[in-house]
């Protein structure tokens, strides 16, 4: 937990020297818990003072990075819940393959490969988890042949792990996974190849054990595997895993979680690991790689992580749809991305040309801004002066969202001249308004 | 080392509401459904028992809907041209309770006609929704309040500007009614309050907070439904309602559902999209706290189903 300025003030030197740049400890104290200055500014702390700063300084949940030629974070987080500020890592989404799967390759070049954009973001899968159920070093090689991506290993054998760790010099990989009856040397290898190691238990009792003891054999990255059969027991176990961190500041499961989503077979896979990404999991192996699956839970991922304080916006401004001319329709539509999105892909695909006024709804959605006072008939009247659409368009006429038709009569007194007309509620309808009603 | 697993215990609880109404209570349904009861977060069994299961309701429409995916009309076949095929069609779906949605080409007695099928098809408890147009719905929803009388029907939709009549019917022939407001804490507890000044107890409201798709806006609801949950819980009454949501509607208008044609390539099989889209929709809204999801394809109900089951499984 965070202290305050006077805790920390507390355990500084109290000669006020100045040497740190401030007139007094306790400006600089005040500093520090602001964040604003580094502890090494003043030279006389003593180190019992800097150990028990850095724990107080320590996110809840440790930040764990696996590393190769993308990166991949995990942990940090801060809430219970994304409304009460945002969830801040993405959850790595790995794919797991067997080391004995002839088509390992051309498995893991394919989903290497995949690539989906989601309102004008490019998404794609973080790594790969392989299995040792034949040559892991081997294994190893052919993907590295064909990806850059993080890696997860999965055997509790050091040999094969040292084996395969070897070849990944440079990289953060993370091992699956240590357990109370084989961890020493586990711990061993992992320090000794800067990996990151998963820890399992069979109760977070026997977890909250297990973390401190490894961390005494010199591994401070590591990530859980909470157990659980049931999507309810996932769900129990990773809140209390969430709550202990974040409420009690409970060190020993202050870190990341991993879960498998195939474990229970391919049909409850794309639930299960839907469940994961909402419920607080750092890392996500699927067993099933299919581009449909792959894009819904990037998407999910998104949607789950967006900053509810800034969702994703597009600049206000007029945009021209294939290639519009002055007789062209006139739509109105927020800056909130997915409500543009929408819209600009009906009418885009419909082939029919079209203005399309993007006001500035601070990036709220039709309905919410309208409900919110950003999308209001002041504020449509406003944009299509301050853009000067009349300087573009011959037929002065403007389509509202459906959802707003209320604000027709208000528009219309506020842009004198120009025919207001309601268009449908949602944005598959359009193509269809258009041919139809728009002529 | 034995921990001490932080537990909340909260002041306030979800108010329990039934469905539906058997012979012993006065309608003809052969059975009712009961839900809310909650006293924590969705399933969090270390502090609470879930007391009632999440229900899944299975959307039909009184005539064969021309705007729906190719692929609904695939599972459904023939039984769309009969609101009473398609609704038993539902139950051996899996459904709980069936959702009629009247459409603006019916008349009073079509709406009546096509209600009364679906009952003497289905012995599920029903929802019926007016075409979505205030004065429409006013004209088919009162005729069939009164020829359902006692049967406990959910009708809706209400929202601001239109739940008086509703409200009404619902109050003199012993229904309930859903509310809904888009997307906003504070607009919820408005309408539920406009709904309960004109005296309609609040165990008869079913809140529909609205939601978006999975990629079009699903973050919204799925907060605005946490939001709402934890302030039933603070205490708030005008919260503590159990909440429907429409993903298999959401889901079904996306593109990514709707249609295989002139998309993304990366977007992969179709019909295996359309089915994660209105699954994964649906379950991440339960997970937020939904009581009644109502869906369109048999294949996400089966899926949706098992994650509940797994849920609520102590
Ligand atoms: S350098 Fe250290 S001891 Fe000197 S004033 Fe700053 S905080 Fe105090």
């Amino acid at each position: 937990m965070a202290l305050s300025g006077i805790q920390i003030y507390k355990m500084l030197p109290q000669t006020n020297c100045k040497e740190c740049g401030f007139p007094t400890c306790l400006a600089f104290a005040m500093k520090l818990a602001a964040k604003q200055v580094e502890l090494s500014a003043c030279p006389y702390v003593t180190e019992e003072s800097k150990k028990q700063l850095a724990e107080s300084a320590a996110p809840p949940v440790r930040l764990i990075t696996l590393k190769a030629g993308t990166e991949v974070k995990a942990g940090n987080e801060v809430v219970m819940f994304r409304h009460e500020k945002t969830f801040y890592n993405k959850p790595g989404l790995f794919l797991r393959l067997k080391a004995s799967d002839a088509d390992l390759a051309k498995k893991a070049a394919a989903a290497d490969a995949y690539k989906v954009n989601y309102v004008g973001m490019d998404f794609t899968l973080d790594g790969f988890a392989i299995e040792a159920d034949g040559d892991l070093s081997a294994a190893v090689k052919t993907v590295r042949g064909v990806s850059k991506r993080p890696l997860i290993l999965i055997s509790n054998d050091p040999a094969a792990l040292d084996k395969a760790l070897s070849q990944l010099a440079g990289e953060t990989a993370l091992i699956y996974a240590a357990d109370p009856s084989k961890y020493e040397t586990l711990a061993d290898t992992a320090a000794k190849h800067k990996a990151v190691l998963t820890v399992r238990g069979d109760s977070l009792e026997a977890l909250a054990d297990l973390t401190p003891k490894i961390q005494a054999k010199g591994v401070e990255d590591m990530v859980l595997d909470l157990g659980g059969k049931t999507l309810g027991e996932w769900l129990t176990l990773s809140t209390q895993a969430r709550r202990l961190a974040l409420k009690s500041n409970f060190k020993p499961l202050g870190y990341p979680v991993i879960f498998f989503a195939g474990q229970n077979g391919p049909e409850k896979e794309p639930v299960y690991a839907a469940q994961a990404i909402s419920k607080y999991a750092g890392f996500v192996v699927l067993d099933t790689f299919t581009p449909e699956l792959a894009y819904a839970l990037l998407v999910l991922r998104e949607n789950i992580y967006t900053d509810p304080q800034k969702p994703i916006q597009v600049q206000p401004g007029i945009y021209e749809i294939n290639a519009p001319k002055p007789e062209s329709p006139v739509l109105v539509t927020t800056n909130f991305s997915i409500t543009y999105f929408s819209v600009a892909n009906e009418v885009e695909g419909s082939g029919l040309p079209a203005w399309l006024v993007v006001t500035d709804a601070e990036g709220m959605s039709v309905l919410t801004a309208w409900a919110a006072g950003k999308f209001d008939a002041e504020r449509i009247a406003k944009a299509v002066k301050e853009f000067n659409l009349a300087e573009k368009v011959s037929k002065k006429r403007i389509v509202l969202p459906g959802h707003v038709a209320v604000l027709s009569g208000e528009l219309e007194e506020e842009l004198s001249g120009w025919e207001i007309r309601v268009g449908p509620r949602e944005a598959v309808d359009l193509p269809a308004f258009m041919k139809q009603a728009l002529n | 080392m034995p921990i001490d697993i932080p537990k909340d215990k909260w002041p306030g609880s979800i108010k329990k509401i039934t469905l539906g109404a058997t012979a012993a209570e006065g309608g003809t349904r052969a059975k009712s459904i009961t839900l809310g009861g909650q006293t924590t977060l969705p399933y969090l069994h270390f502090e609470a028992p879930t007391p009632n299961s999440p229900a899944i309701a299975i959307e039909i429409k009184s005539r064969k809907p021309e705007d729906w995916s190719p692929l609904l009309a695939e599972v459904w076949g023939e039984a769309m041209n009969d609101p009473a095929k398609w609704a038993k069609k539902a139950e051996e779906a899996g459904a709980d309770l069936i959702v009629l949605a009247l459409m603006l080409a019916d008349s009073p007695d079509d709406a009546v006609k096509a209600v009364k099928s679906v009952l003497s098809a289905s012995g599920l408890p029903l929802i019926v929704w007016g075409p979505g147009q205030a004065e429409k719905d006013n004209e088919l929803l009162v005729p069939v309040a009164e020829a359902a009388k006692g049967e406990k029907l959910v009708l809706g939709i209400c929202e601001d500007k239109n739940y008086r009549t509703i409200v009404a019917t619902a109050m003199a022939n012993g229904h309930l009614i859903e509310a809904r407001t888009p997307m906003d804490v504070n607009l919820a507890k408005q309408l539920n309050i406009l709904i309960t000044d004109m005296g309609l107890p609040a165990d008869r409201i079913l809140m529909d907070p609205t939601t978006g798709a999975l990629g079009y806006g699903i973050e919204y609801g799925y907060s605005v439904m946490e939001r709402l949950r934890l302030a039933a819980l603070q205490g708030d009454s005008m919260t503590q309602l159990p909440m429907i949501v429409t993903p298999g509607f959401e889901a079904w208008k996306a593109k990514e559902s709707k249609v295989g044609e002139g998309v993304p390539e990366s977007w992969g099989d179709w019909k295996a999209r359309a089915v994660h889209w209105e699954t994964l929709t649906a379950v991440a809204l339960v997970e937020s706290g939904a009581d009644v999801i109502v869906l369109r394809h048999p294949e996400s109900v089966k899926r949706v189903k098992s994650a509940i089951e797994e849920l609520v499984m102590a």
